[in-house]
């Protein structure tokens, strides 16, 4: 019997440095975005839905090699961090923190956009007319009355990038301390017929994941307005 | 002081077309049926929804005019919606305080107390809005209102979605703010009664359009609008009171140069009436009926002489309304059209009129 190796342990260190660096980037970009969706009128409406919700269906390899030729020398986000004066984000800690805020979009900002369409107008207006500008309208009646979207969010956010594998390994690759992510970790051992240290991560990710469903689905029946769920 | 309102907006195919100068004082209730554009208007003025072209001018500061548009946030105006608007996450009085604190010149701490004891609402202020009943919420959304001290108060029909005994309950605290606060009012509302009650200016609003305003004594006296909304015909009378207590338990109060004898008025708990007050009576056409010399020996109270100005036959069912002249006071009264050819009544002719019953509009 073991433990974790070392290897193992930066792994998990790594892995929840990238979520909770991503989980922030999440709810920083994917407020504003949830909000437009929630009020927008526009035509642009179900084409900006779509691209939100694209990691959905598509194959974390594909976005994965789009996101790798984005970010390399020929790519639009490789001509920025170039002219920047950055280095190129492909096999970086932050290239992948970037790649998991795309990957993880949907995820948070559904709930958040489904919390304020549950919401509605009315509460905002009502606070317009009592002299409430449109920050404090935000701080002040959106962030307390959709909390729990918001929570949804943050949480299925951070558990998604937790539990992310081909967007990782495709524009991080597999570098111990800088991409190599819990995921990709037990791939590793998997291929180097390492059973019982896979063991170990795998059983490590089943708990996290269940105790964080279990953690929303409890909140979520407590309070009637929620984020909800994919699927549910 | 007027609020000057002109603009044009279509939603699909309804147009709403508006062009209206109101009065900034006293209560004007925007009456009309369902879907005639009143809470359209009220969103307009209120900068919720913001017309393509056209203007609103408040007193002298410009609402809305050209590419200038001033946000709702900035416009001092307290809203009073339809449905319970309450902050569900916020206490009464955290709702009572929401608006008070984002304005520049709330009403001091005597003030708000004197509005929270009128309503009625100084025992619930620790309660969450779901432990409120329909009409408590509303009276905090009235409250909440009034706090900031807003220079114009919109409601839209606040009391669409209470029972009658809530509704009753309201139209009087409704009535005593009036009395009390000098702010300016804009009711909306689909029903007679309030805007008999509330409204010292009409205006009449379908498909979009104004189609009358003015005072309320002036659309009262010249058309039978309102009438057209109400299963029962009746008149608005605005009398003053000349005597709030006879020796027979009577008040007397002058309509038209008539003295109109009602039971008495003064309730033990309610205020006391004065000579001179100004109120308001309604007479249903049913109540009235018609002698073309004067009736004696009857104990009927009200007698008055006035002339006929019209009569229309009124469908098949036998009736016929008569629309008399006191002065230039108009008054509906319904009788059959067997009466009408017995009597052999037509325009112009002198009569009298038995008013059976009158009561006091409150």
């Amino acid at each position: 019997m073991m433990g974790f190796s070392e290897a193992d342990i930066m792994a998990i260190w790594l892995t929840f440095k990238v979520a909770c660096i991503a989980t922030l980037l999440l709810l920083l970009i994917g407020t504003p975005i949830a909000l437009w969706l929630a009020y927008t009128k526009s035509k642009w409406k179900g084409p900006i839905s779509a691209i939100v919700a694209l990691p959905l269906v598509l194959p974390p390899t594909v976005l994965g090699f789009y996101l790798l030729i984005a970010m390399g020398p020929h790519g639009p986000i490789g001509h920025l961090t170039e002219t920047l004066g950055l280095n190129y984000l492909p096999f970086t800690f932050s290239g992948i923190v970037i790649a998991s805020v795309f990957y993880s979009l949907p995820f948070v900002v559904q709930p958040i956009q489904n919390a304020i369409e549950a919401l509605g107008q009315r509460p905002l207006e009502v606070a317009a007319t009592l002299g409430a500008g449109p920050w404090d309208r935000f701080f002040s009646i959106i962030l307390p009355l959709s909390r729990s979207g918001f929570m949804t969010a943050a949480i299925l956010g951070f558990a998604h990038t937790v539990g992310e594998f081909g967007v990782i390994l495709m524009v991080g690759g597999n570098i111990p301390g800088v991409t190599q992510v819990i995921s990709v970790q037990i791939y590793d051992h998997v291929e180097a017929m390492e059973y019982n240290e896979a063991h170990w991560l795998a059983a490590a990710m089943v708990i996290f994941s269940f105790l964080v469903l279990t953690l929303i689905y409890s909140t979520s029946r407590r309070k009637k307005v929620t984020g909800g769920l994919y699927g549910s | 002081m007027v609020l000057d309102i002109r603009f044009h907006n279509s939603f699909g195919d309804f147009n709403l077309d508006i062009d209206i100068s109101l009065p900034t004082h006293g209560v004007t209730a925007c009456f009309g049926p369902s879907g005639s554009g009143k809470t359209s208007l009220l969103r307009a003025i209120s900068g919720l929804m913001k017309p393509k072209t056209g203007h609103i001018i408040f007193n002298d500061q410009i609402w809305q005019q050209g590419e200038q548009f001033l946000a709702p946030h900035k416009r001092s105006l307290g809203y009073v919606f339809q449905e319970s608007s309450l902050f569900d996450h916020m206490t009464v009085v955290q709702n009572l305080k929401y608006g008070q604190g984002r304005t520049s010149s709330p009403l001091n701490s005597q003030e708000s107390d004197h509005i929270i004891d009128l309503l009625g609402i100084s025992s619930l202020l620790d309660r969450r809005p779901d432990q409120l009943s329909g009409g408590e919420r509303q009276r905090v959304a009235i409250a909440r209102a009034l706090l900031p001290r807003p220079k114009i108060l919109l409601m839209d029909e606040p009391m669409a979605s209470l029972d009658m005994g809530r509704k009753r309950e309201i139209l009087s605290l409704l009535e005593r703010l009036k009395s009390e606060l000098s702010i300016p009012m804009i009711y909306v509302s689909h029903n007679v009664d309030e805007v008999t009650r509330l409204a010292d200016h009409l205006i009449i609003m379908d498909q979009g359009k104004i189609i009358q305003c003015g005072s309320i004594q002036h659309i009262m006296t010249h058309y039978n609008i309102l009438n057209n909304f109400s299963d029962e015909p009746f008149s608005l009378l605005f009398g003053q009171i000349i005597n709030p207590r006879t020796d027979h338990n009577l008040t007397e109060i002058m309509v038209a140069g008539n003295v109109i004898r009602m039971p008495c008025l003064e309730r033990p708990q309610g205020k006391r009436l004065e000579s001179g007050q100004e109120i308001r009576l309604h007479l249903y056409a049913k109540d009235i009926s018609i002698a073309r010399c004067a009736p004696q020996q009857t104990s009927v109270l009200n007698i008055v002489q006035g002339h006929i100005h019209a009569i229309e036959k009124t469908s098949q069912d036998g009736q016929c309304l008569v629309r008399l002249l006191l002065g230039d006071v108009p008054i509906l009264a319904r009788i059959s059209a067997f009466s009408c050819d017995e009597l052999a009544l037509r325009p112009k002719m002198e009569v009298y009129a038995q008013i059976k019953a009158v009561s006091l509009v409150q």
